[in-house]
């Protein structure tokens, strides 16, 4: 137990030096632009007024010194001061937390499903390659393919069969309007939107689980515990449940906690097809209007949503493997 | 590994050649490459003016095969354009990963210590961190440009060439022909230039195929989101103009998306025709 909480501060702390890597990395980048910062900041929004621009220099503190300025910098965001968005008249935090539990169900779900839908294709594949292979060698080159493919054209595919051709599910947005739903109704209503964006997300890593976990299943069922499973006569399905997916859930798992930021950058762009409420959305929309407080608050916290889900990957890493606990 | 190995020879050509998605995708590249380049020269269309009827479906009309958008541009014409625009960004900034890889892999490596340990560090802040939305705001601050693009797409592919830098560096350095450098006297950056780098080809050029793909399905990404180049036509561009008329006409959204998924599987194919080509013989090679 004491074991685990020292794993996990030492998890904590690793991530929080990310966060604070990400903080000097945004501010590098505001002094990195050509032109004034206070004026880069001021966006479109900022006018000529020089008393304003005077006055923004200084909350920004631009007089003071550049380790000051950090310092400074540091100091508010640890406060959740992430600044305030000129465009928006808003603070940035309160933009943003707005639509933090759309990214959040979207990205959840994306998560859950590719794992899902990849070990099972990844499971169907490994088993077929023992037997016939047709089903084996589909899989593999479907996974190719989506492997190639743009995932926010994949999406507007996606809606030109199931919305355009079909006429099944919803294109846009998270709820319908103008509607006055109550319990399963509004489930419903929910998860009809859902679907295709959270399908649209799982895809792009659908191909690299598939391709792990068929690798890691062939190679359990090499090993001598299912040989001796075998021999005492345990069928294969329960062969399969018992001994490989707890194996072959652990490669996935521990990927999908390195794809975080690459699941990250998905749910933007799929967020912008879909016109789908969350940050991936503001952020398209604070970039056509350049407004940089609000476009560095994202960054921020799209990089801590996915430093935890990051350490919540390696928990559960630690749960399916107890090597990994009692071993060093 | 030797020398004479690891170095493209006769057999590895051949054992490339026996691979037919590889071959395929080579030459899909290749005459792709030729027609991107002799663009300006075919006599065709700008994509940018208006030269037919708007909204053309594809085989509606002959002198627009591939139909036209909602401004009446020629799509056949957008899709070679913007193939220049991919192409380059795509070599361009897999160029640039490699020398940021070379120096940063090659540094750790080399030094060791402190250095290595705080430069392989850093290589995983840049993978943990959303690297699409790094680029996006490199290159807002920096204004879309060819320039910018490369360097916001760079900026975020360096880490895995580093690391394998880094690891070639170390098994490489142990051995006689490095040591003897090192004695002869020769520069840090010579050595990894003379005799690591040669010696790491192999699974340099397969790591660089792959970040290739890579690099090409970013440069659509950020100009999907209005950070392309705005001087150039490109695929990415195409598709975010379609989304709003993907019930009037399809066509506009799915031929520019299916030029970067051929053009990236294209890419990745290579990629993995060299990975098994490279394979000492006796290895199984094949498909992952």
């Amino acid at each position: 137990m004491i074991a685990f909480f020292g794993y996990l501060g030492g998890r904590l702390g690793r991530g929080l030096a990310v966060i604070v890597g990400v903080l000097v990395l945004s501010f590098l980048l505001v002094r990195l632009a050509p032109g004034d910062p206070a004026m880069l900041m001021a966006g479109e929004a900022g006018t000529d007024d020089v008393q304003y621009v005077a006055k923004l220099r200084h909350d920004m503190g631009l007089d003071q010194p550049l380790a000051q300025q950090l310092l400074t910098w540091l100091g508010q965001a640890a406060r959740l001061d992430l600044g305030y968005s000129y465009r928006n008249q808003a603070s940035v935090w309160s933009l943003i937390a707005e639509r933090l539990p759309a990214t959040l169900l979207l990205m959840g779900s994306g998560f859950v499903l590719s794992s899902l839908i990849g070990v099972a294709m990844g499971v169907l594949a490994a088993r077929s390659q023992r037997r016939r292979g047709y089903l084996d060698r589909l899989i593999s080159h479907t996974a190719l393919v989506l492997y190639a493919m743009p995932s926010f054209w994949l999406a507007l595919l996606l809606i030109l069969l199931f919305s355009v051709l079909l006429d099944w599910l919803p294109a846009f947005g998270m709820a319908s309007v103008d509607t006055d739903l109550h319990g399963w109704a509004l489930f419903h209503d929910y998860a009809s939107h859902l679907l295709l964006p959270a399908l649209s997300l799982s895809f792009m890593f659908l191909a690299l689980y598939v391709q792990l976990t068929r690798s890691a299943v062939l190679e359990a069922m090499g090993q001598e515990y299912v040989r001796t499973a075998t021999a005492k006569g345990l069928k294969p399905a329960r062969i399969l449940y018992d001994h490989v997916l707890r194996n072959a859930f652990l490669p996935v798992v521990t990927f999908a906690g390195m794809q975080l930021g690459q699941l990250a950058s998905g749910m933007l762009l799929i967020e912008v097809v879909y016109a789908w409420p969350g940050i991936g959305r503001l952020l398209y929309d604070a970039l056509s209007q350049r407004d940089y407080p609000l476009l560095l608050g994202i960054f921020l916290v799209i990089s801590v949503l996915v430093v935890a889900l990051n350490i919540l990957t390696d928990l559960i890493c630690r749960w399916l493997d107890p090597r990994i606990s009692s071993g060093s | 590994m030797s020398q004479a190995e690891s170095l493209p020879s006769p057999s590895v050509l051949r054992r490339f050649l026996g691979q037919r998605s590889a071959v395929v995708g080579a030459v899909f590249l290749l005459l792709l490459t030729l027609l991107a380049i002799a663009a300006p020269w075919l006599g065709i269309d700008s994509p940018w003016s208006m030269t037919s009827k708007p909204l053309l479906p594809p085989f509606a009309d002959n002198g627009h095969w591939l139909g036209s958008d909602m401004l009446g541009r020629d799509i056949g014409s957008g899709l070679l354009y913007g193939a220049r625009m991919s192409l380059a960004v795509g070599a361009l900034s897999t160029l640039a990963t490699l020398v940021l890889g070379l120096i940063i892999g090659g540094l750790a490596g080399y030094a060791g210590g402190w250095v290595d340990e705080a430069l392989m560090r850093l290589a995983e802040f840049f993978q943990i961190i959303p690297q699409l939305v790094l680029a996006v705001i490199l290159v807002a601050v920096l204004e879309p440009s060819l320039g910018s693009v490369v360097i916001g797409i760079a900026l975020v592919a360096w880490p895995p060439v580093a690391r394998l830098v880094r690891s070639e560096f170390l098994s490489l350095r142990q051995r006689e022909f490095v040591q003897a450098a090192q004695v002869l006297g020769q520069k840090p950056l010579a050595i990894i230039f003379t005799q690591i780098l040669p010696n790491a080809l192999s699974p340099l050029l397969v790591t660089m195929s792959f970040i290739m793909g890579t690099a090409i399905l970013t440069e659509a990404a950020l100009a999907f989101l209005g950070l392309g180049d705005p001087e150039a036509m490109s695929w990415g561009y195409m598709i975010n103009a379609s989304r709003n008329m993907l019930r009037q006409a399809w066509w506009m959204s799915l031929l520019p998306g299916l030029a970067i998924m051929l053009c990236v599987l294209a890419v990745n194919r290579i990629g993995e025709g060299l990975r098994v080509a490279f394979e000492p013989p006796g290895r199984p090679g094949g498909r992952p």
